[in-house]
């Protein structure tokens, strides 16, 4: 047996169908070296040339029509423009290496390739090593790997939702608010402001509204704010001027429901903004803060004479926390990248589960009847152990990783889609999403395939060995 | 037994290749017989399009219009999305439809380059003469030849506005831009509600209002020039136009979300974000709005109004997007067909069907179903010769075309940065450059 698979593989070796009902006794078939004694009797038990060749036919034909003749004729093309007729030599490869938004894609691929392989290993690791030791280990193990029978487009679709930025769909910022808001909750009007026009008696200043006259004793402020809608306050009290004396004023929603209403001054519609904290500020220093009542009006009591401006600080207008912009230029890579671990880290543990049960259980038990801790176990015997099954996920995910499209595609929006882009992506888009360019699209095929040929080669040969 | 499966997967694969004109069989063989006496009959007419479902029955009407009329019998197989990669491999394997109608008039120059076109009988260049201004025909020929004619239209200069936004804020529709902007937009702002929903994630919509806003600041002339990249991006005409959009940009309170929220909004999240979310209270795109209004409730009409966008400048723009119809192979019916479609009689069937706008001069307002479509209508025919097809739709589509290159990318980024409206005009100009000398 051993022998047999030993020898350099004759074209025989690609179709099972025609050695494995022959049993393990039949002798290679005629091409191979007739060095070996077996061989040059004339009787042979295999079949002949001509059956091989005919048997052969077809898987050849297969791979040479999709496999073998797109690659050549991918070099070829890629030699050549935009439209194919003339001959560029190798300067489709130079721009990939001089665009800056090529860059970009193979930038994002060396993120891609070295986080994502190692969590989703690590994370099916993890997953296999618990599961082994929980009593619902086959429910776990069902539920981890359900996004494998998901699709990639439909995984991107899910994962689209998940990190909307509005919290009422988007499930990511959804949590991520809900705790951020026990902890501090916004309280106050956000989006109020003054009106932007000379006319208007308070402007914005770092965020917070400042009258722009100075304020005197006895003459009652009017702060006018606009920018909510009228319903948020409905059921205000109507605003009302500030009595007269000391310094004193009102802060009220100066819009009028169907428009009209007189500007800058209160009309009997227009609703005061109640609890609305108010400073009188002079020369820089805060005097003296008072909060406003419900019909918007606010009094400063005990201030000494002088002139103050009025100040609402900003904290009145916080806008309340949205939870984090996943899908803007800066997030959107790590954020594709959490899909992706949702979707592979259950196929990792599959397979690593599978490595784990094939460990000799008397090495482990060895180790802990000599005393070692459970960590110790894992660290010097399970990981170890387990490290042929783990390289294997590592390097299928690394090869998965490189040509990883449709999640990019489909969850980056398109206004960060050159952030999130990715060489496959981007082969796709030059050549037929627009770009029309299949030269250079050509181009970046052979660039991807040139960096998928190592990985492939190594992952082979692994296989070539274990088979032995 | 293992080997079928393959085999019935190969030949499966093989026609889905083909695919798409399932009409052929059927409709060949039902043919021949009836009236003699009309000129064309016996012949058969294959035309290939982009439209499925209501559009398709909707053309499919006009086909058998002309069918009745001619006794020629058409059949209609649909291009799918990808006009470009459906109407490819059928003439590179030199089996094209008789008459296709194409999205984009780039497409005419690239198939007229190509000798896939068959320039137009003189009886249907005088159709085009009698129903259309001079731009149109420029723009259904190459290299001298006339080879396509605008068959369907898509009003692109139009904002959709919710009435109850614009009762509740006391706003009106404006004239003007300046109007629009300082005092539309300020009150809707001032009234507590976002004026503009825009779709940013979507860079079309944000060509579409360049397109608008320089059609009408800069003219018709200079928008032919910069269409054809005679005159950089970098030029003035571009930095007023830039600017224009940014006072729209440049105000976080004036976007349902900001910036931020804007450029993750892609189309038409923002039509529900206007109509049935009710945060915003305006939409500026095409007239296909109305098609994802269906799901928000809002009735064309009474919710949803229009108003034409406003003049940024001299010229009202009115600016078009829509279908070429061009001839691929030399048959007696082909001709006829596209001379049908561009007469003000085939017009007219068409029109009467819902979710149709022509371009056809001659087609009387009065055909079309709805009062919206009447007023489209009424505006592409008083904008006369100054009406305008969409500007990227023109361009190369590596630079007018492409999701994250080019200009769709340039204005995405300009929007994120409005102050810098002079590196992005070199942004563009750079991608510009790029895609014209290719």
């Amino acid at each position: 047996m051993t022998e047999r698979l030993d020898g350099p593989q004759a074209p025989g070796g690609d179709i099972p169908a025609a050695g494995a009902t022959s049993g393990p006794i039949e002798t290679r078939s005629a091409p191979a070296p007739a060095a070996r004694v077996d061989s040059s009797t004339p009787h042979r038990l295999g079949p002949s040339p001509r059956m091989a060749a005919l048997f052969l036919l077809p898987a050849v034909l297969l791979l040479a029509a999709w496999v073998v003749y797109p690659i050549i004729y991918s070099i070829f093309r890629s030699l050549y423009d935009s439209v194919g007729d003339r001959f560029v030599g190798l300067g489709n490869y130079g721009s990939i290496f001089t665009d800056s938004a090529t860059l970009t894609t193979i930038r994002n691929n060396v993120i891609w390739v070295v986080v994502a392989p190692l969590i989703v290993t690590v994370l099916g690791l993890i997953f296999a090593v618990l599961t082994e030791r929980i009593r619902w280990a086959t429910a776990f193990k069902l539920i981890l790997f359900m996004p494998m029978a998901v699709s990639l487009l439909a995984a991107g679709v899910i994962f689209r939702l998940v990190y909307e930025q509005d919290p009422d769909k988007g499930v990511a910022n959804a949590v991520i608010t809900v705790v951020h808001d026990t902890f501090s909750s916004s309280a106050g009007y956000p989006g109020a402001r003054p009106r932007e026009n000379d006319q208007a008696p308070a402007a914005v200043q770092n965020g917070a509204v400042v009258t722009k006259q100075q304020v005197q004793d006895g003459q009652p402020v009017l702060i006018p704010l606009v920018g909510l809608p009228p319903d948020v306050v409905k059921d205000a009290a109507p605003a009302k001027a500030a009595p007269a004396g000391g310094v004193s004023g009102t802060v009220w929603l100066d819009v009028v429901r169907g428009g009209g209403g007189t500007l800058n001054q209160i009309d009997p519609q227009e609703r005061g903004l109640a609890g609305i904290t108010v400073e009188a500020v002079s020369g820089g220093v805060v005097k003296g803060t008072t909060e406003t009542t419900a019909d918007g009006s606010f009094h400063f009591t005990g201030l000494p004479a002088g002139s103050y401006v009025v100040r609402l600080p900003q904290s009145n207008f916080q806008a309340p926390f949205n939870g984090i912009t996943w899908l803007g230029p800066g997030l959107i890579t790590p954020a594709i990248i959490g899909a992706y671990i949702w979707v592979w880290a259950g196929f990792a543990m599959v397979l690593i589960a599978a490595g784990l049960s094939a460990i000799p259980r008397d090495a482990l038990e060895a180790a802990r009847i000599d005393g070692a801790t459970e960590w110790q176990v894992f660290r010097r015997i399970t990981v170890p152990l387990l490290s042929p099954v783990l390289l294997v996920v590592f390097v299928t995910m690394v090869i998965n990783v490189l040509k990883v499209f449709d999640l990019v595609f489909i969850i980056a929006p398109g206004s960060v889609q050159p952030q999130a882009n990715v060489i496959a992506l981007e082969m796709w888009r030059v050549s037929f999403g627009g770009g029309g360019n299949q030269g250079m699209g050509s181009a970046l095929a052979i660039f991807l395939l040139v960096l998928v040929l190592p990985f492939m080669i190594f992952n082979i040969r692994r296989f070539r060995r274990d088979e032995r | 037994m293992r080997k079928l499966p393959l085999t019935v997967a190969v030949l499966a694969l093989a026609t889905a290749a083909c695919g798409g004109n399932s009409a052929i069989g059927p409709t060949q063989s039902s043919s021949g017989g009836a009236a003699a006496a009309k000129p064309l009959s016996g012949v058969k007419i294959e035309v290939a399009a982009k439209w499925t479902g209501d559009e398709q029955g909707n053309f499919e009407k006009v086909l058998k219009a002309f069918q009745d009329k001619t006794g020629a019998t058409v059949t209609y197989a649909s291009t799918g999305e990808d006009t470009g990669a459906y109407l490819g491999p059928r003439i590179q394997g030199g089996n094209p439809p008789d008459v296709a109608i194409l999205p984009q008039p780039g497409l005419v120059q690239q198939y007229a380059d190509q000798n896939a076109l068959k320039p137009l009988a003189p009886e249907v260049q005088a159709q085009i003469d009698q129903n259309y201004t001079p731009y149109w025909k420029e723009l259904g020929s190459a290299g001298g030849q006339v080879y396509g004619v605008l068959v369907k239209a898509a009003h692109k200069s139009l904002i959709w506005y919710r009435q109850t936004a614009f009762a509740d804020a006391g706003a009106q529709p404006a004239e003007t831009w300046d109007d629009l902007i300082g005092k539309t937009a300020q009150t809707l702002s001032d009234s507590g509600t976002a004026p503009f929903a825009l779709c940013a994630a979507s860079g079309w919509t944000l060509t579409d209002l360049f397109e608008n806003v320089y059609l009408s600041s800069a003219g018709p002339e200079n928008y032919d020039k910069l269409a054809k990249h005679e005159i950089p991006w970098t030029d003035p005409s571009v930095a007023t136009a830039l600017q224009k959009m940014g006072q729209i940009f440049g105000k976080q309170e004036f976007m349902l979300g900001g910036s931020s929220g804007a450029l993750q909004t892609d189309f038409p999240t923002c039509v529900t974000q206007a109509y049935a979310q009710k945060k915003a209270a305006m939409v500026i795109e095409a007239d296909f709005v109305a098609a994802s209004l269906g799901q928000t409730g809002a009735q064309v009409g009474q919710e949803a109004k229009i108003m034409p966008f406003p003049k940024a400048g001299d010229t009202a723009p009115v600016v078009l997007g829509g279908d070429v119809a061009v001839v691929m192979k030399d048959s007696k019916g082909a001709q006829a067909l596209v001379e049908y479609l561009a007469s003000k009689e085939g017009g007219e069937v068409w029109a009467k069907q819902p979710g149709y706008l022509s371009p056809n001069r001659n087609v009387s307002p009065d055909n079309y179903p709805d009062d919206l479509t009447k007023q489209l209508a009424q505006t592409i025919i008083s904008a006369g010769e100054s009406v305008r097809y969409d500007m990227s739709d023109l361009a190369p589509s590596a630079f007018g075309g492409t999701d994250g290159k080019g200009e769709w990318k340039d204005l995405q980024d300009f929007l994120r940065n409005p102050s810098d409206v002079k590196g992005a005009q070199e942004k563009l100009e750079a991608d510009a450059a790029k895609a014209f000398t290719k």
